[in-house]
């Protein structure tokens, strides 16, 4: 539903600012989608006439206007064919800003001066499209402002109203919104009753009982049939998002528009004898005004004549009786029928219209004659005609009142634990126009007759609930429920670490903190041991400095047992000393002993490596988010094999190992086969980053392979890095796809294959974007590592 | 010279001749095996004459002392230098990327599902499920939308040939849980619905949190204090939020809920209300002895403003770009 604050001033006094208005609105219940401005900025144009039209010199199709804006006379070339002495329309002056932001400036239009400009509804910024000068009327004042005039500095409020406020669905039940909520007056709007002119009246007969218990209709005859829609109606209703068609059709819009109350008007010499309200028959067939034929069953109402069905009671009229260009008597429809016998009935026909909307959900059933009578007002005022006396039929019996509702205050304060006093609930009732009558402990409510929603006690709980605002409402715990439990999304739990290395195929094992010291010594040779005083055997004498004794006593025991592949962990606290006081630190350690994969029937099986295990630290790395920052440093650690030991760092932190055992320890330990190693901090490793989604790239990427000549020092990392650094956001990705040494390349140098993943956001990259990104990036290879290609 | 000085020169210089280990082995077996040539000097003894067998004997068993440590240094030294040539050969360039199967990635959906559980889980709500096919009147009727009722036309229903439907929203578990268990009941019900829409802002499925709270004398106050207890959670911050009254035909009073985002922008995050007494009635309970609320988080909307995703339709493109994203 939209609404214009002009229109709605007519009803009630606004001074909020529209942005104020629509978030009062908002928190209302009526929800503002959008606050639109009328029309776009300009300046400066004001309402002029045309005081002569001359013919131009050089052109057939321009004339020259003699302009008068109220202060002094401009010659004005113009194009449009409707320019006339005496029109009055709008004027941009030389200095004028357009919508847009361009200036009129003095101009020599095929060779004549033209001193401004005269603009269509389209110029300002109000039409989609224009075929002439906006007419205004005879009346607008010239030299005023045009912004002024048409009342164009307003804003139109997108309201997206929910199905049981059937009542908003007008400028009338907005404007009685806003009063009540925001306590201001609500005036009685425009509407005169118009005198009747002649005695004519049309009979209507009510056969649909309940489904139509009032009908109000009225005769008018003798319309112009040369006339308009004027200017202040049309901008009205294009700024609530119609357009206008037809005075007469533009009329009834108007008043569904402002009052709820949707009309039709028939031809009325295209009428047979009499109307009657009717639920049509099976098999009873009626063209629809949108030129449908529809085939009706006996469960949907119909307006009839003595001819037939001529009308969709309530959602679309008949092509046979509508209004066109010719027509010069109609006849007024205004009728109440009910939301229960129209539910859904409009669908069942594939039709959704502005009137099956508003009876669906429920118009007022008592404002019918004072839409007419609205109707009537406007439509004498512009076409002209006489009217004759409203005719109201009524079927009384199925007008009955709305039952009072019994409200508790006890139930209402319980239900919304809120406190709020007898006086409150009263006012708040009475301001959305019930009637309230006190006992003891409770009120008897009748809504008003146009709340259709309002039927049971927790409905008035509600209303109350608005009107003292839910935001008011007090912030109460369960306490029978117990407090929600967290979840930190930074935190990687143990939990689902030890799930992801065994499902990457490890065993948890669970090995003594104490530890053998000679073994923990050859480990960890040169830091302080914190020794037992009674240990249990003299081979548990110490508490662990890391957790590979365990892992690897446990390999080791394993292997002498005819296991011969193995890949175990654990997680637990390691105990250091520094200076004198002891620390415990959580870490996660692994080891890996033998082929990669089980024996199988298929192929090989080669031993693991540290690459194979590199890969499950990448793993976790990933499972937290960290695989930017995760990477590997060459280091020496007294239990691993040197050349074959990294440093896991996140960005320069370090925070663990992997690598092979030195072959030393292999030896204590009387392992055979190698032994790959790991350790990792938790609290570093448990450390997540949250996600962020980023945009990733709808175009298709290229890959681009190249071979470099780099001398043997030089690390994968520095490689990538170096590329990093010049290629910018174009890279998507490197991969390192072989790496090879041997004949034909000298022994202090490898050649490293290199595939590029390039790809851009906006655009679908050319072979001379890739060309020139590779070259760029082997230059500075070249420069940097002193890498050539391998040719 | 004794022979057997002259065979522990000979032995001496064999050891400092041995370059590899199985050399060195040799020159052990070939002096001091079963059958070596000291060894033999040894059982040789009992041919000398009586006086001379206990000086030869000490000088046979000093030599053997002597070799088996020459052996034992050089044994050492060949290891230590096998180990440095093997270190040299075979030293690894640790930056290379790790061989094997990389870590794949769960859905967002699943992963915020999985946190709204979470923090439900303490708090005696118990997790139910229902049919993703319904029936009218689970989806329907018995949450206050009769037939014709305009509130159907919002829910743009799929149905299948026999007259069932797909479920439009995760709410019918209510009545199921209810009519199975009675109340009191507090659960959450996670879940798929679908809606028979699809543009920029819809997806024809959607994934849905239905939260139902029905005890003796649960208040309005109550919900409001459940949201901002658990959206407080859920996003790790202490929320803002705003309820603005709104319309469900299974709730009265009922609310919208908008929560105040980082950059001072009101953002649409839920529907809610207190259970309608006509949807307690139709599962026998009596609406003047218990109360409760009921909500329905959108799991797509909540993870939307949690990983900053501005595109809903990327939750069913499964495009690897976005779900990698979420490992």
């Amino acid at each position: 539903m939209r609404v214009n604050i002009e229109w709605l001033r007519d009803w009630v006094d606004i001074d909020l600012k529209p942005e104020e208005l629509a978030e009062k609105l908002t928190v209302a219940g009526l929800e503002v989608d959008a606050v639109e401005t009328a029309a776009p900025p300009f300046d400066g144009l004001v309402v002029a006439e045309i005081a002569a039209v001359d013919p131009h010199p050089n052109a057939d199709k321009l004339v020259l206007c003699r302009v008068d804006d109220g202060e002094s006379q401009h010659s004005v070339v113009c194009g449009a064919p409707n320019a006339a002495a005496g029109l009055r329309a709008p004027f941009a002056p030389v200095g004028a800003v357009m919508p847009g932001g361009s200036k009129i400036r003095r101009a020599k239009l095929r060779g004549v001066d033209s001193e401004g400009m005269l603009c269509s509804a389209q110029d300002l910024g109000i039409a989609e499209s224009s075929d002439g000068l906006l007419e205004l009327p005879e009346d607008a004042p010239v030299g005023l402002s045009v912004r002024d005039y048409l009342k164009l500095d307003d804003a139109v409020l997108d309201i997206d109203l929910t199905p049981n406020r059937g009542d908003c669905f007008s400028v009338l039940g907005i404007a009685r919104e806003i009063a009540a909520t925001q306590d201001l007056e609500l005036r009685a709007g425009h509407g005169n009753a118009v005198p009747p002119d002649h005695d004519e009246i049309f009979e209507v007969n009510l056969e649909a009982g309940e489904g139509c218990p009032r009908f109000v209709g009225r005769v008018i005859r003798g319309i112009r049939t040369d006339a308009e829609s004027p200017s202040w109606m049309v901008e009205r209703l294009r700024r609530v998002g119609l357009r206008a068609i037809h005075p007469v059709v533009d009329v009834t819009n108007f008043v569904m528009l402002e009052l709820g109350q949707p009309l039709h008007s028939y031809d009325l010499g295209k009428l047979d004898e009499k109307i009657t309200v009717r639920f049509a028959k099976a098999g009873e067939t009626l063209s629809l005004l949108d030129n449908r034929d529809v085939d009706l069953e006996n469960d949907v109402m119909v307006i009839a004549d003595e001819s037939g069905a001529i009308g969709l009671a309530g959602i679309m009229g008949g092509s046979s009786t509508g209004v066109t260009d010719e027509t010069e008597d109609v006849f007024l429809e205004a009728a109440f029928f009910s939301p229960d016998l129209m539910a859904g009935r409009a669908r069942k026909f594939g039709l959704h219209t502005d009137a099956s909307m508003r009876f669906e959900r429920g118009v007022d059933p008592e404002q019918q004659s004072r839409a007419i009578e609205r109707a009537s007002e406007l439509l004498l005022d512009i076409v002209g005609g006489s009217a004759g006396p409203l005719n109201e039929s009524e079927l009384p019996e199925h007008l009955a009142e709305m039952p009072a509702i019994e409200l508790r205050h006890e139930r209402l304060q319980s239900v919304l634990g809120l406190a709020v006093g007898a006086k409150a609930v009263e006012a708040s009732l009475k301001s959305l126009g019930m009637s309230v009558s006190a006992n003891t402990e409770s009120w008897s409510v009748t809504p008003p007759a146009f709340r259709f929603d309002l039927r049971i006690e927790e409905d008035l709980i509600e209303e109350v609930a608005r009107m003292v605002g839910y935001d008011n409402i007090p912030v109460i715990p369960d306490l029978r429920a117990g407090y929600l439990g967290t979840a930190k999304e930074s935190y990687f739990s143990e939990d689902r670490l030890a799930d992801l290395l065994a499902a990457r195929g490890y065993s948890e094992i669970i090995s003594y903190s104490f530890v053998d010291e000679e073994l923990e010594a050859a480990i960890n040779p040169d830091s302080e041991i914190a020794r037992l005083s009674n240990p249990i055997s003299s081979e548990l004498g110490v508490m662990r400095r890391s957790l590979w004794p365990g892992l690897l006593k446990t390999a080791s025991q394993n292997l002498s047992r005819q296991q011969s592949r193995m890949r175990l962990f654990e997680m637990g606290v390691q105990f250091s000393i520094r200076s004198g006081k002891i620390k415990e630190t959580r870490v996660v350690a692994g080891l890996s002993v033998g082929s990669l994969l089980p024996e199988h029937w298929d192929g090989d099986t080669p031993d693991a490596d540290m690459f194979d295990i590199k890969c499950d630290i990448e793993a976790i790395f990933a499972a937290t988010g960290r695989t930017a920052e995760l990477n590997f440093a060459v280091a020496e650690h007294p239990a691993l094999l040197p050349g074959k030991t990294a440093r896991v760092q996140i960005g320069e932190k370090a925070i663990g190992w992997l690598g092979s055992v030195h072959p030393a320890l292999q030896k204590k330990l009387d392992l055979k086969t190698q032994v790959v190693l790991f350790a990792l901090r938790l609290d570093e490793t448990l450390n997540a980053q949250i996600p962020t989604y980023h945009r990733y790239s709808k175009y298709p990427s290229v890959r681009r392979d190249l071979a470099i000549l780099v001398a043997e020092e030089i690390s994968a990392k520095q490689i990538i890095d170096c590329i990093k650094e010049q290629s910018g956001a174009i890279l998507q990705n490197i991969i390192i796809f072989d790496i090879y040494r041997g004949k034909g390349i000298d022994s202090r140098l490898k050649s490293v294959a290199l595939g590029l993943i390039l790809q851009d956001t906006s655009r679908t990259l050319t072979e001379a974007d890739v060309d020139q990104t590779v070259g760029s990036v082997t230059e500075h290879l070249g420069r940097v590592l002193g890498a050539t290609i391998r040719t | 010279m004794s022979q057997t000085a002259q065979l522990l020169e000979q032995a001496r210089s064999a050891v400092e001749g041995a370059v590899a280990l199985d050399e060195l082995d040799a020159v052990r077996v070939k002096y001091l095996g079963r059958k070596g040539l000291l060894t033999i000097q040894l059982k040789e003894l009992g041919k000398l004459p009586a006086d001379d067998r206990p000086a030869a004997g000490q000088a046979v068993n000093e030599a053997k002392q002597v070799l088996t440590e020459v052996i034992r240094q050089r044994q050492a030294a060949l290891e230590e230098q096998k180990i440095q040539e093997t270190l040299s050969a075979e030293s690894l360039d640790v930056s290379l990327a790790g061989r094997g199967i990389p870590y794949g990635s769960l859905h967002p959906v699943t992963r915020t599902v999985r946190r709204m559980q979470q923090i439900f889980s303490h708090a005696g709500f118990e997790v139910h499920t229902g049919p993703e096919i319904e029936d009218e009147f689970h989806n329907f009727t018995a949450l206050n939308i009769p037939e014709n009722h305009p509130a159907r036309a919002m829910h743009d229903t799929f149905y299948l040939e026999s007259g069932l439907l797909l479920r439009t929203h995760t709410s019918p578990v209510q009545i199921r849980a209810m009519q199975q268990h009675g109340v009191p009941i507090r659960l959450i019900a996670p879940g798929r619905a679908f809606r028979c829409d699809s543009d920029m802002t819809h997806t024809p499925m959607f994934n849905q949190i239905e939260v139902l709270a029905v005890d003796r004398g649960i208040s309005f106050a109550n919900l409001k204090s459940f949201l901002y207890e658990f959206l407080s959670k859920f996003f790790e911050r202490d929320v803002e939020l705003r309820f603005r009254p709104s319309y469900f035909p299974f709730t009265e009073p009922s609310a919208e809920v908008d929560v105040l985002s980082e950059s001072g922008k009101w953002l649409e995050i839920l529907g809610c209300g207190m259970v309608h007494p006509n949807v307690l009635e139709g599962v026998g309970v009596d609406p003047e002895e218990f109360t409760g609320y009921a909500l329905g988080f959108g799991v797509e909307r909540l993870a939307m403003l949690r990983y900053g995703i501005d595109d809903l339709r990327l939750f069913f493109e499964n495009d690897l770009r976005f779900l990698d994203q979420f490992s």
